[in-house]
């Protein structure tokens, strides 16, 4: 019989995360990935690395998050393509700006201050491809993007490094109580340990469900689309609010544009279906926003598979029916920048029993509420 | 038609690619009153093989040869089909729900079809040799296009290399064409004759061997044909020589332009994005979709015809688009009167013969297909074999990650220069099969289109008034 002192279910950024600090506190992982380390969201995502314009609910974990993702390279021995531009949300009108202003002043009462409203000067200077109509937005200066399936694998491989053990193309079939410990049974045998991880992204309401937790869960698949290399023109990641836009320019010169639209998603087959009127209302998007792409070619598109719960705020903590489960999914479109923070917070709370990042509003208990 | 505006919404049939099959697919099911758009991203149909059959400035007969001529009957059986013959026309995008992305003349459409022929054909097996990036080499294929097509013909010092059919055969086009070629270099290993052997009595009562004895006579008559195992391209900026040799000789032949060509694989990269299922075919040495007996697919209502189906030539492609396209008439409109399609098949059969024995006889030698050190692998990424080689010994385990890490596989042309590479090379590292490794899974557009061209594409009212400001 396998054993572990933690069974992390799920090989994604937040898997692999969580495995690296368990290790790091002398515990032994092992994380149970149904296909290989950053094969879905974690591997596809458009690598945005951002605090801006986040639900005040995540803004602790992902300003936590953010310190590590600044000594990144420290911890996993990989820089991961992180760069730091910071994130640009564009107003399109100024009665966007004015609801823009209002979020920002309300988020220095909570006291973060990672927001700041700029107006059209210093979004012209941040961003000089915009169109002219924009009157201004708001900037969070320590923001970036890095390379997703790079900075999935650097944790997994660094997980390793430190004693963790991942096991691909092994799925979870069963998850029981047996005495002291949790038996996870797998397509390839059990494993037991006194705690486990549900990191399982698209795949995580069934592995709830065994725990007799069913949670609302969406199966997801943003979309997002790269073109050709075009000369270098703007350096921040920039988000629009009324529409569905992120834009960024990555260091080899192709810009990668997505935003949420959604692709069909199949999760049984891997498989998702894009669907081309939204990709469509992109490029429209894009075109009136930069002018300058309007001849930059599309030469990729694809869509990764994720979890959307139904507030678009992950789960995160114990769960609320089994001792030793604790939930880790539902990170609804934003959850690569939370990856590093999240596995670290897990981490301690597995360890000691608390932690000092608050993830209140997180828990999968407010489902059982309603 | 001319213009993305003048398509229909939807077609019973859609075929994609003007080449034998499609065009044999499109003539059949429209003649019998399916709604059928053919598209083909060239000026003109034909495809490779019939390239500029109904344009071509070539008028002398014998240049081509009297196989290229029949291409004519086919394009003329087309045109008075019924089918909307739609040239300059590049398909992008086919889903599992049928809907075609295709772009004409800088403007976008979605066309939903009940069932589509993919009838993309072939392309020329990479052929990674160090200095193949420099200027002056070229495929084979590519120089024959230009001599269909505008009827240019090479000035230079030429030199062709490789093995298979094809080469010979633009051989023998570039000599009738009043070209001086001078030198063969045949690097098709000796040891494939004895492999090969057994399946020389089929080849016998193939309609090729005839075709293909003449050729090489012909060849041979005027050209050094110099057996090879080592070749490369040479200069600083453009081809100055040609250098190759045999066991421990090396020698260096002045040259202009230099022809590669080994082979013909399947361009599977349409369907492998709808996500239809292939398999590596070891005998070809290529990944081919797992099609029925009627060239369909395993996704529903989508067909692989011609060589995009498995490498077997022109006559055969066209055999394989009647059939297709006979289940697509008896799904869509049963009443209607086909040709028996156990008649076809045999037909087929026939055509196929001798296909093993061709295959076996021309297969690369691995040394061609796996390159070393720092021969450029993937040309759009400039990622080298020693790369490839030392990611896939760090553990990267096949083609998907390897994109990751190295971008092969990420450029413009969507690995159709490097897919076979790459996993040819993982498979030699890890000590595993191709078909273990796999292939790139292939991302839409499989064409690159502006983001001008897909801002164009008509989107319905409620999409339109979100986008509305």
């Amino acid at each position: 019989m396998r054993t572990a002192d933690v069974v992390v279910i799920g090989g994604g950024i937040h898997g692999c995360s969580t495995a690296l600090h368990l290790a790091l506190r002398g515990l032994k992982p092992i994380v149970v990935e149904k296909d290989y380390a950053g094969r879905h969201a974690s591997g596809v995502n458009a690598g945005g690395v951002r605090q801006l314009a986040r639900h005040v609910a995540e803004i602790p974990l992902s300003i936590s998050s953010m310190a590590i993702w600044e000594r990144i390279e420290e911890l996993v021995g990989d820089d991961c393509g992180f760069d730091c531009h910071g994130t640009v949300l564009v107003a399109e009108s100024e009665e966007e700006l004015a609801g823009f202003r209002a979020r920002v002043e309300d988020l220095h009462l909570r006291g973060f201050s990672h927001e700041e409203l700029i107006g059209r000067a210093e979004l012209k200077r941040l961003v000089p491809a915009v169109s002219d109509y924009c009157p201004g937005g708001v900037v969070s200066r320590r923001d970036g993007a890095a390379d997703p399936f790079r900075t999935t694998q650097a944790f997994r491989r660094r997980a390793v490094e430190k004693g963790a053990e991942v096991i691909e193309g092994v799925r979870v079939t069963g998850l029981v109580r047996a005495g002291s410990v949790w038996r996870v049974e797998t397509s390839d045998g059990p494993i037991e340990a006194p705690k486990v991880v549900n990191a399982a992204g698209a795949w995580a309401d069934r592995i709830a469900a065994m725990l007799g937790e069913p949670v609302p869960l969406e199966v997801i698949a943003p979309m997002l689309m790269v073109s050709s290399r075009v000369p270098p023109f703007i350096q921040p990641v920039v988000i629009l609010r009324g529409r569905k836009l992120s834009f960024k320019q990555l260091a080899n010169g192709t810009v990668v544009i997505g935003g949420g639209h959604l692709a069909t998603p199949f999760r049984d087959e891997n498989r998702t279906v894009l669907d081309w009127s939204k990709l469509t209302a992109s490029a429209r998007t894009v075109w009136e926003l930069f002018p300058v792409m309007r001849e930059a070619t599309i030469v990729r598109a694809w869509a990764g598979i994720e979890a959307r719960m139904i507030d678009d705020i992950p789960v995160v903590g114990p769960s609320s029916t089994s001792e030793g489960v604790y939930h880790q999914f539902g990170f609804s479109a934003h959850g690569f920048q939370l990856g590093p923070g999240t596995g670290a917070m897990m981490a301690e709370l597995i360890a000691t029993g608390a932690t000092n990042v608050p993830i209140d509003g997180l828990g999968i208990g407010r489902f059982a509420a309603r | 038609m001319t213009s993305a505006a003048d398509l229909s919404p939807s077609y019973d049939l859609v075929v994609i690619g003007g080449g034998p099959a499609g065009l044999a697919a499109a003539s059949l099911a429209a003649r019998v009153g399916l709604s059928t758009v053919l598209f083909d991203e060239n000026p003109g149909v034909g495809g490779q093989i019939y390239r500029g059959i109904t344009s071509t400035p070539i008028k002398n007969g014998t240049v081509l040869g009297e196989e290229y001529w029949a291409g004519g009957a086919l394009a003329s059986e087309a045109k008075v089909s019924g089918a909307a013959i739609v040239t300059g026309a590049t398909v992008w995008t086919l889903d599992p729900s049928l809907a075609v992305g295709v772009s004409i003349a800088g403007k976008a459409r979605l066309i939903q079809a009940r069932r589509v022929i993919i009838a993309t054909g072939a392309l020329e097996r990479p052929f990674p040799i160090p200095g193949w990036t420099l200027p002056g080499v070229m495929t084979a294929g590519a120089a024959q296009t230009t001599l269909k097509a505008q009827g240019l013909v090479p000035d230079g010092r030429t030199v062709l290399a490789g093995c298979g059919p094809l080469l010979w055969l633009l051989a023998a086009q570039l000599l009738r064409a009043g070209v001086k070629i001078e030198a063969m270099l045949d690097t098709a290993s000796r040891r494939n004759w004895l492999r090969a052997l057994p399946h020389l009595p089929d080849f016998l009562l193939s309609p090729y061997w005839r075709k293909g004895l003449a050729l090489l006579r012909e060849v041979k008559a005027k050209v050094p044909v110099i057996a090879v195992d080592r070749l490369s391209a040479a200069g600083d900026g453009k081809l100055k020589e040609v250098v190759y040799g045999t066991g421990g000789t090396e020698h260096r032949l002045a040259a202009d332009l230099l022809l590669l060509h080994h082979g013909v694989v399947p361009n599977v990269n349409l369907a492998n994005a709808t996500g239809a299922a292939h398999r590596w075919n070891e005998r070809q040495l290529c990944f081919e979709p797992v099609l029925d007996d009627d060239f369909t697919s395993s996704v529903p209502g989508i067909a692989v015809a011609g060589d995009g189906a498995g490498i077997a030539g022109g006559t055969a492609a066209a055999e394989r688009g009647r059939i297709a396209a006979i289940a697509a008439v008896r799904a869509l409109k049963p009443e209607a009167s086909v040709p028996d399609p156990q008649v076809v098949r045999q037909k087929l059969a026939r055509e196929e013969m001798g296909r093993a024995f061709l295959d076996i006889l021309y297969r690369p030698a691995d040394s061609f297909r796996r390159p070393e050190g720092d021969t450029v692998v993937c040309r759009c990424e400039e990622v080298t074999a020693r790369q490839v080689r030392a990611m896939a010994d760090t553990g990267c385990e096949g083609p998907n990650q390897m994109k990751a890490f190295l971008r092969s596989g990420m450029g413009p042309c969507q690995g159709r220069l490097c897919g076979l590479t790459v996993t040819e090379l993982i498979a030699e590292q890890r000590g595993l099969s191709p078909a273990e490794v796999g292939y790139y899974r292939l991302r839409p557009p499989v064409k690159p289109i502006t983001l001008a061209e897909l801002a164009s594409l008509p989107i319905g009212e409620a999409e339109r008034k979100a986008v509305e400001r």
